[in-house]
């Protein structure tokens, strides 16, 4: 493996092994210590690298929050949109140069809070979009606010006395709305996230990965869970592999079991297969499809 | 009577009352060099029972674009009589579907009536009573040169069907020449002038 | 260079204005457009969907204005000439995204066909209520360019300037209509496509290694290179560099919004557009917009007929504001009347570059309805003696 090998190649300079792929002159980067969102980058650097894809063609969008700010480090395309709005954005841009591989990468509350009606609508239309979603359980740009995944009992700072509301279940929440590959990982899992990812990579259709991450600065201090380290044996004691679990059976509760794995992986037509299908039958040769490089106007 | 002629079309949704109004701004518009600007009712009113186009049909361009008082009245339903019947002019012209709307005209105003609905039964499509009473509507007005009418026929209907309309304009225009010996004159003088090809 | 006849329905139609803008859009080269439902803007994407499948254009209905306008902007970024339509309601929730775009400096066209407002007020009938928000509706400090049509030809003409403007400055170019004006049928000459000049999206000629998406290179506005073509660029609604990196301090910042102010307020004199007449012997001067301009002519006409010395002048670019003409006149005329369907957006506009040489005059109504012309006449007479 490649990686492997540049990074135990050490001059008097460590390169991080990622670094082609990365914003080095962007480092040292936003997130606080031990905070779950770069163990996300690496594996989907590695991710990429590995799957041989045209990096040239690949767009990688975020909203906003910790978690959107990953956009912002990968030397690739990238936009930093609006609060919510990364899917609609990256939905432009995949129908505007259909060749393009779009990936999301933001957060829990940007991508099912605030943007949750994207989310559905994305996921039911079956779009050419790979998600990853970093579910730290809070807010974590805005100081640790509740979030639409917050588990009940955990503490934030807006629920002061403990969350009372029942949060999403993302993975029954994408499925359900016709994602067609859904996978849940933590950040422990890093083999398996970068196989997901990977493997995602190749497929087509609305892909989410939902990863859980680790807040030690906010969702760990005001829930006394202590640093980043004690959230990998967290998830190392309570995690589970269940692949092709009931998405139904997907609950999270305040510091119980994580059930993780792959559960939905199913070829369904795309938004632009159904378009380009349906059209062709519908006008035959009057049909002209976008081409897929995009529908610029050219100086003749 | 100036050179503006101000035209309402009514009638209950589905009777393309929108579309009546279409071709005869069109005609006017595109195949005999006037100014013609439609605007048509929407809303809660554009789905109800009385719904309803107006024109102002000018030989200069038309500047205010609503109805002020109509010189010409077409209807086609009972209800848009009620609700509009009111603001003809007090010389203005009625042009009716005189199965379904029963006028009691003013002293100066003239009405026309021609059972559309039954003349479009006749082709066997109730669908083209618009087309009948469009084709009436220009031989009592002469408002418009029949072939500018004809064009704007052809050119506004749907693909395939051009000929059944053309079929049904000449049928009320011919119950206009059969059966009314004198056009409404007041109000086309002005516009019948000039024709351009 | 010039359009592609693919887009141009030549010949002479009997349209709405609507439609007309959808054929204007199409005649531009869009061939992306994002938009929600809603009265009286719904039927300019109707005529685009129908269309668009023929012409390589990819038209989607999203789940909200949202989402429209974010798809827009994410659309734009493939260099593909884009487009979202809507109305009041739907333009307050544009708005976000409206300032993302100005942020990122995107090309793009957002029709909005006035009804009248505030909420949602009176969906089938006419308003001006939104002449501001056009131009302030996202928060912080940028600037637009707004175009208003008074007729469907307008709508069709204009709508291929307000593309060629968003080229040219890279910005989010408001196109207001009104319910009138949009429907509204009329005849709309569509010229042959090579009479039709259309501003494509340059390209940098620089290599990856050399580009930064908002290098200005002595200019005001930056070069462009679109998604998947190898510059991994990156950029943000954030204050940026050059890189498109995020800047966060206050000189930075100062420095960023000044240019996106800079880049229309400094090219005003070639960005305003507006018709007068009558002006040599003006007493009054009435300035108007949108389908109130041609009501208001025919009060002109009236005023004139009873000897008052009154100009009109028609505001075809609406923002930026013709303020020289404006503070010109206003050195030589008495008093300015102006007429619009709102309570006095225009007028505050006048009133403030006048800057008390000459009276303001509002003749307002709140929307439902265009001016009666008496209305205006009757003002007119009274700014004259
Ligand atoms: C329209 C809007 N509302 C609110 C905010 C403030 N805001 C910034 S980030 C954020 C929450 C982000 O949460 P999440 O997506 O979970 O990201 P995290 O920081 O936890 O990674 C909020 C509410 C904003 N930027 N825009
Ligand atoms: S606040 Fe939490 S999510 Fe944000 S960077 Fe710090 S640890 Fe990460
Ligand atoms: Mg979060």
């Amino acid at each position: 493996m490649t990686v492997a090998t540049k990074s135990t190649t050490a001059s008097q300079e460590l390169e991080h092994p990622s670094a082609p792929l990365l914003r080095m002159e962007r480092i040292p980067h936003v997130w606080c210590p031990s905070c779950g969102i770069g163990t996300v980058v690496k594996c989907y650097a590695t991710a990429l690298e590995r799957s041989g894809v045209d990096l040239d063609k690949v767009s990688v969008v975020s909203g906003i929050g910790c978690s959107g700010r990953v956009a912002g480090y990968l030397k690739l395309d990238g936009f930093h949109t609006t609060h919510g709005r990364a899917l609609p954005f990256a939905t432009g841009l995949k129908l505007g140069r259909p060749e393009l591989l779009v990936t999301v990468i933001s957060g829990d509350g940007d991508l099912v809070g605030i943007g949750g009606n994207h989310f559905i609508h994305a996921a039911r239309r079956n779009i050419d979009l790979l998600v990853i979603l970093i579910n730290n359980f809070i807010y974590g740009m805005t100081g640790g606010q509740n979030a639409p995944t917050t588990p009940q009992q955990a503490r934030s700072s807006t629920m002061p006395y403990g969350n009372f509301e029942t949060p999403f279940s993302l993975p029954h929440l994408a499925a359900s709305s016709g994602a067609s590959y859904v996978a849940r990982w933590t950040c422990l899992h890093i083999r398996r996230l970068t196989w997901s990812i990977e493997e995602a990579i190749h497929k087509r259709g609305f892909r989410f990965i939902e990863v859980i991450a680790p807040c030690p600065t906010l969702y760990a201090r005001l829930n006394k869970l202590g640093t980043g380290l004690d959230a990998m044996r967290f998830y190392h004691d309570t995690a589970v592999i269940r692949n092709d679990a009931d998405t139904r059976e997907l609950d999270i509760s305040f510091q119980s079991e994580i059930t993780c794995g792959k559960f939905v992986d199913e070829e369904r037509p795309t938004f632009l297969d159904l378009m380009h299908n349906h059209y062709s039958d519908q006008l035959g040769d009057r049909y002209v499809p976008t081409p897929p490089e995009g529908g610029m106007l050219h100086e003749q | 009577m100036s050179s503006k002629v101000e035209i309402r079309i009514t009638g209950f949704g589905g009777q393309g009352v929108v579309l009546a109004g279409h071709i005869i701004g069109c005609a006017c518009a595109i195949h005999a060099g006037r100014h013609a600007t439609m605007i048509q009712s929407f809303g809660p009113e554009a789905r109800g029972s009385a719904c309803s186009a107006t024109l102002v049909i000018s030989e200069s361009e038309v500047l205010y674009p609503y109805l002020r008082r109509p010189d010409i009245f077409v209807v086609m339903s009972g209800e848009g009589y009620e609700k509009y019947g009111q603001e003809l002019k007090k010389d203005g012209t009625l042009v009716f579907e005189q199965d379904l709307v029963h006028p009691t005209t003013v002293e100066g105003q003239r009405a026309f009536g021609v059972p559309s609905t039954r003349l479009a039964e006749s082709l066997g499509k109730t669908i083209v009573q618009n087309i009948v009473m469009v084709g009436f509507f220009t031989g009592v007005t002469q408002l418009v040169p029949d072939e500018a009418m004809r064009a704007a026929v052809r050119g506004s209907v749907p693909a395939g069907t051009e000929d059944l309309n053309l079929e049904a304009f000449d049928k009320g225009l011919e119950y206009a020449r059969k059966s009314v010996s004198q056009p409404a004159v007041g109000v086309a003088r002005p516009i019948l002038e000039e024709v351009s090809p | 260079m010039k359009a592609d006849p693919a887009g141009v329905l030549t010949g002479s139609h009997y349209l709405d204005g609507d439609v007309a803008c959808g054929e204007g859009a199409m005649a531009a080269g869009c061939r992306f457009v994002a938009g929600y439902p809603i009265t009286p803007s719904t039927e300019v994407v109707e005529r685009i969907a129908r269309r668009f499948p023929t012409l390589g254009g990819t038209f989607i209905q999203m789940e909200d204005e949202l989402a429209s306008m974010a798809a827009v902007v994410g659309a734009a970024w493939t260099g593909t000439k884009t487009m979202t339509v809507t109305s009041g309601p739907g333009f307050s929730l544009m708005m976000e995204n409206i300032g993302l775009a100005a942020m990122m400096e995107t090309p793009c066209v957002v029709v909005n066909v006035q009804r009248g407002g505030p909420s949602t007020g009176l969906p089938t009938m006419v308003g001006q209520g939104d002449v501001m928000q056009a131009r302030w509706g996202s928060h912080g400090d940028y600037e637009v360019i707004a175009l208003c049509p008074q007729s469907p030809q307008e709508a069709f003409d204009l709508t291929i300037d307000a593309f060629n403007l968003a080229e040219i400055y890279r910005l989010p170019v408001m196109f207001l209509m009104d319910e009138c004006v949009g429907h509204m049928t009329e005849k709309v000459v569509i010229p042959e496509a090579d009479a039709i000049e259309v501003e494509p999206r340059r390209l940098t000629d620089k290599s990856p290694e050399e580009f930064g998406p908002y290098q200005i290179n002595g200019g005001q506005i930056p070069e462009f290179a679109r998604a998947g073509d190898g510059y991994r660029f990156h950029t943000t609604g954030l204050t940026h560099d050059e890189r498109g990196y995020p800047v966060m301090n206050a000189e930075c910042h100062d420095a960023s919004v000044r240019r996106l102010v800079g880049k229309i307020r400094d090219n005003a004199d070639s960005i305003v557009r507006f018709e007068e007449e009558g002006m040599d012997d003006a007493e009054v001067v009435v300035v108007s917009f949108g389908i109130t301009a041609r009501v208001a002519r025919l009060a002109v006409e009236e005023a004139r007929s009873r000897g008052i010395r009154v100009g009109f002048l028609r505001l075809v670019v609406i923002w930026p504001f013709p303020e020289k003409r404006i503070r010109e006149l206003a050195g030589s005329v008495a008093a300015f009347v102006v007429p619009e369907i709102n309570l006095g957006q225009i007028a505050l506009e006048v009133e403030r570059v006048a800057a008390g040489q000459a009276v303001t005059w509002p003749v307002n109504h709140a929307g439902g309805a265009v001016h009666d012309p008496d209305a205006i006449t009757e003002i007119i007479v009274k700014a004259a003696s």
